[in-house]
């Protein structure tokens, strides 16, 4: 059957996608993009981790996928209500403005 | 077919994930993240993980990024301001997450020769029946845990929420 597909590849989809999630957290400043750039990381990571479930023919993987997913859901939950208090409080989503511990 | 299905939806996911990086905007970036799940969530079937596919759709897709949706309209969250890139990280950012993808990729490589091959229908044990007969056996007490940990979360977020309306 042609068209089968290189097991390393989806691996190297999950190193750029755990690559460009990376870059948005060091390089953006908003506080809601560097949050949606760890979900990019997390995702990036789930691949890799559904891809070796496949090549062991083991389902543990995907049930790591599923915890990953249960703990963003609670992160995200968290986090984006850490984040309306932070912008009620000081009024700005940019973290370089969020630096009253290093005063 | 299934190299092409993988060619078009991992070329979505990649210029998708860059859109998320490069956008100004908070919401564009919401809405590129909701195309990376979704092409995602369709490498993740031809991967045989069905019951994934569909939690990523749903949870991912669905819960998690209509709240950040929710919280950038809230906030009536703006353009980002140009200016403002500590100087570190524009130094060596760049040649620091280059060399980051390099290493990863010549690990990919060298661990994972080109013979191992992928196809749809080469692995079935990713069906509901599967995934939760493994998670009510092998791995009650993590799932157990996550219980506490989604009730941890709730009554932090809703602490924190009251908080803010008061």
């Amino acid at each position: 059957m042609m068209g089968h597909i290189p097991l390393s590849w989806f691996l190297m989809l999950s190193a750029v996608l755990f690559t460009l999630g990376v870059a948005g957290f060091i390089f953006r400043r908003n506080i809601i993009t560097m949050f949606m750039s760890i979900e990019l990381i997390l995702n990036g990571v789930n691949l890799s981790f559904i891809t070796f479930a496949y090549q062991r023919h083991q389902v543990a993987g995907q049930l790591m996928v599923f915890f990953v997913m249960v703990v963003a859901a609670a992160e995200a939950a968290v986090g984006l209500a850490i984040i309306l208090t932070v912008f009620k409080n000081r009024g700005t989503l940019n973290i370089d403005d969020l630096n009253s511990m290093k005063d | 077919m299934d190299l092409i299905l993988f060619l078009a939806f991992a070329l979505i996911a990649v210029v998708a994930a860059i859109n998320v990086v490069v956008q100004r905007h908070p919401i564009s970036s919401a809405i590129s993240l909701v195309g990376v799940m979704g092409s995602l969530a369709v490498l993740y079937l031809l991967l045989g993980a069905e019951f994934i596919a569909a939690a990523q759709v749903i949870v991912y897709a669905g819960a998690i990024m209509v709240l950040f949706v929710f919280v950038i309209m809230l906030l009536n969250a703006g353009g980002e301001a140009r200016a403002g890139r500590s100087f570190v990280a524009s130094l060596l950012g760049v040649p620091a997450l280059v060399a980051l993808l390099a290493l990863l990729a010549f690990f990919t490589a060298r661990l994972f020769p080109s013979d191992a091959e992928v196809h749809f229908g080469g692995f079935k044990g990713g069906t509901p029946e599967a995934i939760g007969r493994a998670l009510f056996t092998t791995y009650l007490l993590p799932f157990e845990i996550t219980s506490i940990l989604v009730l941890i979360a709730i009554v932090g977020a809703v602490v924190l929420a009251r908080k803010e309306l008061e």
